[in-house]
């Protein structure tokens, strides 16, 4: 019982990171309607964001903490915001594929950058938060596992908050829904999506910075795997539902975890996939999500 | 658009022509190593001790009259790249001779076209058995795991007095699999048990899951036959989840990221590797020195020294074989006798295999420290 309860909140602490990632995918697509594959790297640019900012601020508090993670987020906010203007901007209104090959290009171009700058060796990251590890009957919590888990849901519910209660939130629900009528009714589309790459990618280095924190390597193709699987969630959610990606998310990270946690370990990924295949084949719009044909 | 394209075409030409002609003369002996990627730490020091090699054998006048020259080729860690790496050496460079890998599914990767094409390859520190099962082209300056394997499990038994074990081992590797493989055979024979088994894949950051089932089996401590950036993460995971028993592995945790990634985690940890620069050996010590010389005080790890042998073996090889014939290399490898190298001596038996002792290093208050060492 012990195990299982322990197990549960490792998959609830790896789910709300694939969550973080997740909900960026999601929104893009909502927005824009592609997957912004280089998100993934953004991920890692804000660990290594992290890692940096941590180096110079005193490790263990919860101040010094917290302050490592706005900074990140801030960072990566600017630099969603970045890469959204100077290189999908100029392709919009063109192919969706032309813009999804960029996105490709443009994740490798984060990645080698990274690779020129930060080095391939991995790193070890900082503890910046304080870690004590709890005890209650046989149950170990380690401060980090709460951390991760506290401060996601927190994240979470003022993107909630955000995009439903306020101008800018209600304005990127118009543009998700159409576009162009959106603009008749005075929205400026590039505002809002600079806030949609800006907020994603914000909760994309939130991730980064408490993945880095459970899993203190850090090195410039971090991103790849933890991205792949955001994605994977994202779709099971049902990509473009911002609720749909947390709870895809949460049901990958538990799905994995107990796959880890038994015999079957070795079958993880093939296992965890396995799942995803049969929910799309029963709800092929993911598990929240509405399936509405695409226009031509 | 089109007089662009020409003119970049134009452009790569001229740098073409312009690298072939600045390319030097002398004996070319390929190498394809881990220098960036997740075990960057084990091809960068193993880089460096053959870098060394080459540079001490110019110095004292190359061989058969001519200077070597050292072509490299950073197969990034990853799949896949060890074989177009090695197919660069052998078409492009002419190489007569090819040093690498560390990793076994490396070395397993690159070794087939090294047999096709008959270059001799020298593995320096590839410790799986297939790896010079591949063909009689294929080398090693190193011992295998089914005697790392022992080593370890007469240690746990012996030394450390424990009989109940974990294995985590990691699936997608051929050196992981294998040494945990040969670790369990002599462990069960010894009468000690393997008490639960848990299975990761290469590149794994989260092991919370495994490491709750390993928990939950009362173990006295963890076989973990990995490499030193899983190791590290292993060892800090299962500390948060206040496991307090000793972990052990092999060669693979040989590295100084284990201590800066693990930290205190890794702390009463054990491997066995190839060789300890706290050896105290003349051969050592003069070694010790020189790389320190070399590279601004640095002390060459296990990898760094057999990346030193293996070079040395295969220029010794190019000079009793007197030509750069692929054949008369093998051929003269596969006679090498009594070489004296950093990690012992070196006899390559039939099987194309170095027989030698094995290390055993501990962690202590943050440094690698020498334990014993173990004769074949």
């Amino acid at each position: 019982m012990t195990e299982f309860i322990q197990q549960l909140l490792n998959g609830l602490s790896l789910g709300a990171i694939y969550a973080l990632i997740a909900l960026g995918y999601t929104m893009v697509y909502g927005v824009l309607r592609f997957i912004n594959f280089a998100h993934s790297d953004v991920f890692m640019v804000g660990a290594f964001l992290g890692y940096f900012l941590g180096e110079h601020l005193p490790h263990g508090t919860v101040g010094g903490g917290l302050l490592v993670l706005a900074g990140a987020m801030a960072g990566c906010a600017v630099l969603g915001i970045l890469i959204e203007r100077l290189v999908y901007r100029p392709l919009r209104g063109g192919p969706t594929l032309n813009v999804l090959i960029t996105a490709i290009g443009m994740s490798l171009f984060l990645e080698y950058t990274g690779q020129l700058l930060f080095g391939a060796t991995p790193r070890s990251f900082p503890p910046i938060f304080p870690n004590p590890v709890f005890a209650v009957h046989g149950l170990i919590i380690s401060m980090n596992q709460v951390t991760v888990i506290v401060v996601a849901t927190i994240l979470m519910v003022a993107l909630q908050f955000a995009v439903y209660r306020t101008k800018l939130g209600t304005a990127m629900r118009a543009v998700a829904l159409n576009p162009k009528a959106a603009q008749l009714v005075g929205i400026n589309i590039d505002v809002v999506i600079s806030f949609t790459f800006g907020l994603g990618s914000a909760l994309a280095a939130a991730g980064g910075v408490l993945y880095a924190l459970n899993y203190p390597s850090i090195d410039p193709l971090m991103g790849v795997v933890p991205g792949l699987k955001a994605f994977v969630a994202a779709v099971l959610g049902g990509i473009g539902n911002i609720p749909g990606a947390a709870l895809g998310a949460l049901i990958l990270g538990m799905v994995e975890t107990f796959v880890d946690g038994s015999r079957w370990s070795t079958y993880k990924d093939a296992i965890a996939f396995a799942i995803l295949i049969g929910i799309l084949l029963f709800r092929p719009a993911g598990l929240l999500g509405r399936f509405t044909a695409e226009k031509v | 658009m089109f007089s662009s394209s020409r003119l970049l075409l134009a452009l790569a030409l001229a740098a073409g022509i312009a690298g072939c002609s600045r390319a030097p003369q002398g004996i070319k002996i390929g190498e394809y190593a881990s220098l960036t990627g997740k075990e960057a730490a084990f091809g960068r020091s193993s880089h460096e001790g053959t870098v060394l090699a080459v540079e001490e054998a110019n110095a004292a006048g190359g061989v058969l009259g001519k200077q070597i020259v050292l072509v490299t080729e950073d197969n990034q860690s990853k799949q896949g790249e060890s074989a177009t790496a090695v197919k660069k050496l052998i078409f492009r460079d002419k190489v007569v001779g090819i040093l690498g890998e560390v990793a076994s599914s490396r070395s397993l990767e690159a070794a087939p076209i090294c047999q096709e094409y008959k270059i001799p390859m020298i593995s320096p520190s590839s410790t799986n058995p297939q790896v010079t099962q591949i063909g009689n082209y294929i080398f090693r300056v190193c011992f295998i795991d089914p005697f790392q394997g022992t080593v370890m499990a007469k240690f746990a038994k012996d030394t450390l007095k424990i009989h109940r074990v974990a294995m985590l081992t990691s699936v997608s590797s051929a050196y992981s699999v294998g040494l945990a493989k040969y670790f369990k055979e002599r462990f069960l024979a010894d009468g000690g048990e393997i008490a639960i088994e848990q299975k990761f894949t290469e590149g794994s950051k989260d092991f919370a899951a495994q490491l709750t089932a390993i928990k939950a089996a009362n173990v006295e401590g963890i076989f973990v036959p990995g490499y030193y950036t899983e190791a590290a993460l292993i060892a800090r995971q299962a500390r948060e989840l206040a496991m307090t028993m000793p972990l052990f592995g092999g060669d693979g945790w040989e590295a100084p990221e284990l201590i800066t990634i693990g930290g205190a985690a890794v702390e009463g940890c054990y491997y066995s590797t190839h060789y300890s620069p706290q050896v105290d050996t003349p051969i050592v010590t003069a070694f010790v020195a020189r790389f320190g010389a070399r590279y601004g005080g640095q002390v060459p790890d296990a990898m760094a020294a057999l990346g030193y042998d293996s070079a040395k073996v295969m220029i010794d090889a190019i000079r009793r074989a007197g030509s750069t014939d692929g054949a008369a290399i093998r051929d003269a490898l596969a006679t090498t006798k009594d070489y004296e190298g950093v990690t012992g001596t070196t006899t390559i038996d039939k099987d194309r295999n170095a027989t030698k002792a094995a290390v055993i290093i501990a962690v202590k208050d943050g440094k690698f420290k020498f334990l014993e060492s173990v004769a074949p």
